[in-house]
């Protein structure tokens, strides 16, 4: 058990004891190795349940808005920019969340090690600090966890939380190095006709599962519009241009809110390049409105709000 | 919702080919100029099919995109001036979002000159009607639309 892990449980252990929160949102090992699942503790005795390390990929924010009472979550950098995105957007209340904040070494990639294996079933895996050990039938293998770093926290500029009520473990440097937006960079430069066949192709992949939506912290309305009838926005079916129409909206739906945590990309079963899309209406917001989401409960949502002098080129 | 329905021939190369334009006015100002053109007996081409909206602070991008799905060749959004939107500042939201998506749909590779957007007063009968002609251009010269179509 790692350091971190360690003083997490104590934090947690000790805010449910003093009966400071009725819950933490957590991990906790998943059934498959290299797996963890949102852990829901508010007995004590179970709080030896919960992990940290670098499989911990869902964010948990989405898990706070449902949540009765004061809760304790543990957060990493992005976790903590959607719960700031939930009290900003008023589903919270700041008083009601006790923010456990982790810096994050950054979530490894299962994508990238299912290609490094050729796609070998992995039986056994222990991860350590910075290396991890996968087993399997006829293999055993070695990773550095630097090598195996999802894309979205290679990139990731915010890797402290922002904001916290405890701090567990050392801070970290703030990035890692890659260009905040890369994803959307590299496609820019293409025509009209390759971005278009990019996308259909990319996008062709989709089974209309939701689980992009379904994990998103940022997709908690009541009735999303892909299940509304009265009118039917969007059609049931496989058609590619509802499918595209689907992710087009969605993606208008995070604008503005979106913080790139990579986890609708990283629960794609298709492996759909996710990112590619949403991390564009991220710089879209950053250039056009300078606003980067998640860093402050003060922030006005831009899409709510306007400047008399915004960009309107594109207006005759 | 039904498709809107498609001329004979659709091909880009057939000389008889005219788009299909969908544009959502504003009630206040927009509407009232395109009236404005009417009355005035200015021309204009026949092209467009005119949805009224209240503000165009009321335009959902999923309105525009639905447009383009069922078959509209283009699409033109219009409101008040800025400063002079009867709901104060449903245009100015509605401006971030249109940039949003106007900038969206172009990075996915749509061409730019399917979305269209203006402010045109109801004083300004001129304006809208060569705001009209240069969007019709606009679309004739990109043909039938085909990308996001349900087909
Ligand atoms: S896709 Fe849009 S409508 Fe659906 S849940 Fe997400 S934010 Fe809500
Ligand atoms: S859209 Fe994807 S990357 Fe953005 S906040 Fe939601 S899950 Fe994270
Ligand atoms: S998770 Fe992937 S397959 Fe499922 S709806 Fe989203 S993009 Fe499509
Ligand atoms: S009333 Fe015309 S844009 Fe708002």
């Amino acid at each position: 058990m790692t350091e971190a892990e360690q003083s997490m449980r104590k934090t947690a252990r000790k805010l449910l004891e003093e009966k400071k929160v009725a819950m933490i949102i957590g991990y906790e090992k998943g059934t498959l190795p290299l797996r963890t699942t949102p852990c829901f503790i508010s007995d004590t005795k179970e709080v030896d349940r919960l992990v940290w390390n670098a499989t911990c990929a869902n964010n948990l924010a989405k898990y706070i808005i449902d949540s009765k009472g004061k809760v304790g979550i543990i957060a990493k950098g992005c976790d903590a920019r959607s719960i700031v995105t939930c009290i900003v957007e008023k589903q919270i209340d700041r008083e009601n969340v006790f923010i456990i904040g982790l810096p994050c070494a950054g979530i490894i990639d299962r994508k990238k090690i299912e290609t490094e294996l050729d796609e070998q079933e992995i039986l056994e895996a222990k991860i350590n600090d910075d290396h991890i050990i996968l087993k399997g039938e006829n293999f055993e293998r070695q990773f550095a966890v630097k090598s195996i770093i999802d894309d979205s926290c290679l990139s990731c500029k915010y890797r402290n939380p922002p904001i916290y009520d405890v701090l567990v473990g050392e801070k970290v440097p703030d990035s890692m190095g890659d260009d905040k937006f890369i994803s959307a960079s590299r496609n820019e430069s293409k025509s009209d006709e390759e971005r278009w066949e990019l996308f259909t192709k990319e996008l062709n992949k989709c089974i209309r599962c939701y689980a992009c939506k379904n994990v998103c912290p940022l997709c908690y309305c009541n009735e999303c519009f892909v299940d509304q009838n009265m009118p039917t926005w969007l059609g049931k079916t496989d058609n590619p241009s509802d499918t595209m129409v689907y992710h087009i909206i969605r993606i208008l739906h995070t604008a503005g809110r979106c913080v790139d945590c990579g986890t609708c990309s990283r629960a794609c079963p298709m492996g759909i390049n996710l990112r590619a899309l949403t991390q564009k209406m991220v710089k879209l917001v950053k250039e056009l409105y300078g606003f980067d989401a998640g860093l402050s409960i003060e922030d006005v949502p831009p899409l709510a709000t306007f400047k008399q002098d915004d960009p309107q080129e594109f207006i005759q | 919702m039904e498709t809107i329905q498609k001329n004979d021939s659709e091909a880009s190369s057939n000389e008889s080919w005219q788009p299909k334009i969908v544009a959502f006015l504003c009630n206040w100002c927009s509407y009232a100029g395109a009236d404005l053109a009417g009355v005035s007996r200015i021309q204009y081409p026949p092209n467009i099919r005119i949805i009224r909206v209240p503000c165009s602070g009321r335009v959902n991008p999923l309105f525009i995109i639905k447009t383009l799905q069922y078959g509209a060749d283009g699409v033109l959004v219009s409101g008040c001036h800025p400063g002079d939107c009867h709901y104060i500042s449903g245009n100015l939201i509605a401006r971030r979002r249109f940039a949003l998506l106007k900038k969206f749909l172009e990075y996915i590779g749509v061409e730019p000159g399917r979305l269209n957007f203006s402010w045109i007063s109801a004083a300004e009968g001129e304006k809208f009607s060569k705001v009209v002609s240069e969007v019709v251009e606009k679309v004739k010269a990109l043909g039938p639309a085909t990308r996001l179509v349900k087909e």
